[in-house]
């Protein structure tokens, strides 16, 4: 894509040309922002390696299957200056409930967002009025506006209260489950996930709706010519079409939920010891980070251990968005090969 | 339609039982919407009085225990900053990825880790600073305003990326050649013909980014936290609005709690304002 239109042979310019002094800024650019790109790469991976540098002396008077899979977040050792604090014996510090706590809140979000979400992405896509379509995806989209230490707030002063009775008659009416009946608390798992519910719901709404847009009007038209009722038509035509990108779309929601932090410590009420119901006080790995920090700074195993969890989120959360891309990139691989079989095989074999 | 077609009662049932259950889960998904800006207005605007955005929190245990000035002041300067710093540097990226990158090998990896970036918890961004930054003391002293302007932009940059690649590859490719076939040198025809043509898009993308930097409190937790007076010292710990709402809800007091109401209505306002610029700018956008 040079400027030069000609070739010259080896000898002079051509007439268009231009001297090596003029194609500098042209290179200059083109390196440049090769650059900043390259920048932004080593950047992330620099923080990556500090990270995991940071998290190693937990990791080494901890042992990691102990950090992960033990239960019992006993943070009164480092403080009070033990052999382990000092660095002089081993810890017995696990994170066992944090990790626990943050795939419960995830579950529940997901439980009660995703569905809701589909639906409502459905709602707006196949069957409201056209007319009222843009708005309503704009007010879906608008909660992702509100800022999370905002639904922490609104967590803390109104859901709390308020859901108190709710949350002990669902304990009590589901009580034959697992990990339900009991006494509740104001705050709770059950709390926590609901805030992330609301939290992921436009995420995974908006990418449902971008992905419901791509089902060929064909595909729908046919299922109704075929006698197809509304819902019909949605549920053979426009669901198995979009399945792989809605599946995307939830795991990315799943991967927000996991690293949702400042909503998250406020209402769950903080508790290092694993609840036995989802109604009662837990914890989990974003909300100790924020909730610890400033106890453990001084403490060097303790702020590490703090750093441990936190690369557990990272890897954790790479992991989740990773999967999510590869349902998102097959789900369109998979409508265009749809696509492909159903209308012009040769020419969409051809562009491949 | 049933002359046609019969449908079974059944079948008729079910669909009108499911367009209902879908319309429901529609407006349950917008009952939090509503619900919570309710509190704001009835909760923020009593605290909205006197004051309270022109004093500075004060911290005295009794009476009026200060405005959000410092909060709000803090805020602006230290998204600024992070704009100032993620902007360029996200429509750089995003210029390499259209302009140079294209389908190249690199260009695809770097596309991939934007992506897999915009998914980090936005605390892990402040741990990353505060390992590197606030740890080592770097530039004299622990927590400063201008280490949380930097975790805010990397918070920000792959939403700049994202959205500034989409609008570039909205210009015309004929736009491009007929510059070049007018013998335009390549960097010519990106900061004439290139840059100008998508601008509003590219405003559009930075603005939603700023409006997601400025109500996050997690990465300006392990950065910038620390003071609560006014200060125009970016090298030292500043108050932001997220932060003073997190500080004001765990105190066991009514006044402070409603100053986090107040300062949260500010917040919200500031970013709903942010939203609706971004829209404008994006309707008068030339090519989209």
């Amino acid at each position: 894509m040079q400027a030069n239109v000609t070739a010259a042979g080896s000898g002079g310019r051509s007439l268009f040309e231009r001297s090596p002094l003029h194609r500098l800024p042209d290179r200059v650019l083109q390196w440049g922002l090769s650059g900043l790109a390259a920048f932004v790469l080593i950047l992330i991976a620099y923080f990556f390696v500090r990270l995991i540098g940071q998290s190693s002396t937990a990791f080494s008077h901890i042992g990691v299957f102990d950090y992960f899979f033990r239960n019992n977040w006993d943070v009164a050792q480092l403080q009070q200056g033990g052999a382990c604090a000092r660095g002089a014996g081993p810890c017995t510090l696990g994170a066992l409930a944090l990790v626990l706590g943050t795939l419960i809140t995830s579950a529940i979000a997901l439980v009660i967002g995703v569905p809701i979400a589909v639906a409502s992405a459905l709602y707006v896509t196949e069957l409201c009025p056209r007319r009222v379509r843009a708005p309503l995806a704009l007010l879906v989209d608008l909660l992702a506006a509100v800022p999370s230490v905002v639904y922490g707030l609104w967590g803390v002063f109104v859901l709390i209260p308020h859901l108190k009775g709710f949350q002990q008659s669902l304990a009590n009416t589901f009580s034959f489950l697992p990990f339900v009946a009991g006494q509740v608390a104001g705050p709770s798992y059950f709390i926590g996930g609901l805030i992330l519910a609301i939290m992921i719901l436009p995420i995974v709404s908006a990418i449902a709706r971008e992905v419901i847009a791509t089902v060929p009007q064909e595909h729908k038209e046919a299922a109704l010519a075929l006698g197809a009722t509304r819902w019909e038509m949605i549920r053979t035509a426009v669901l198995p079409y979009s399945r792989a990108g809605i599946t995307g779309g939830a795991m990315l929601g799943l991967g927000r939920a996991i690293g949702e932090t400042i909503a998250v410590v406020l209402v769950i009420g903080n508790s290092p010891t694993l609840a036995h119901s989802i109604f009662q006080q837990g914890y989990t790995l974003a909300a100790v980070i924020a909730n610890e920090f400033g106890e453990a700074a001084a403490t060097p195993v303790y702020r590490s251990a703090l750093f441990a969890a936190g690369l557990a989120l990272f890897v954790l959360t790479l992991f989740v968005n990773i999967i999510a891309r590869r349902f998102v990139v097959s789900g369109d691989r998979g409508r265009r090969r749809a696509a492909a079989d159903v209308f012009a095989p040769e020419v969409v074999a051809g562009t491949e | 339609m049933s002359e046609l077609v019969r449908i079974s009662a059944r079948r008729r049932r079910t669909d009108a039982a499911m367009r209902g259950l879908l319309a429901i889960a529609t407006a349950i998904a917008l009952v939090p919407l509503v619900l919570v800006l309710y509190y704001l207005f009835h909760k923020g605007l009593p605290a909205w009085s006197g004051n309270f955005l022109t004093t500075d929190p004060n911290g005295n245990f009794l009476g009026y225990p200060g405005g959000v000035r410092s909060a709000i002041l803090g805020t602006l300067e230290i998204i600024g900053l992070a704009t100032a710093i993620a902007v360029p540097l996200g429509i750089g990226v995003a210029l390499y990825l259209t302009e140079y990158g294209k389908d190249a090998k690199f260009a695809s990896v770097v596309r991939y880790f934007v992506d897999v970036m915009t998914g980090v918890p936005s605390i892990v961004f402040g741990l990353f600073i505060y390992i590197v930054l606030v740890l080592g003391n770097v530039g004299g002293s622990g927590y400063a305003a201008w280490k949380g302007s930097i975790a805010v932009s990397l918070l920000m940059l792959p939403i700049v990326i994202r959205s500034s690649e989409v609008v570039l590859l909205l210009v015309p490719a004929s736009l491009r050649e007929a510059a070049l076939a007018l013998g335009a040198p390549r960097w010519r025809v990106v900061v004439r013909v290139v840059l100008p043509t998508s601008l509003s898009g590219l405003v559009t993308g930075a603005l939603l980014a700023v409006a997601r930097g400025a109500g996050e409190t997690a990465p300006l937790l392990f950065t910038a936290f620390g003071a609560q007076v006014l200060t125009g010292n970016i090298n030292g710990p500043m108050n932001a609005l997220p932060l003073q709402i997190y500080q004001d809800i765990q105190q066991a007091r009514t006044d402070l709690n409603t100053r986090a109401w107040g300062a949260a209505l500010t917040l919200v306002l500031m970013i709903l304002i942010l939203y609706v610029i971004a829209r404008a700018a994006s309707r008068r956008s030339r090519i989209i």
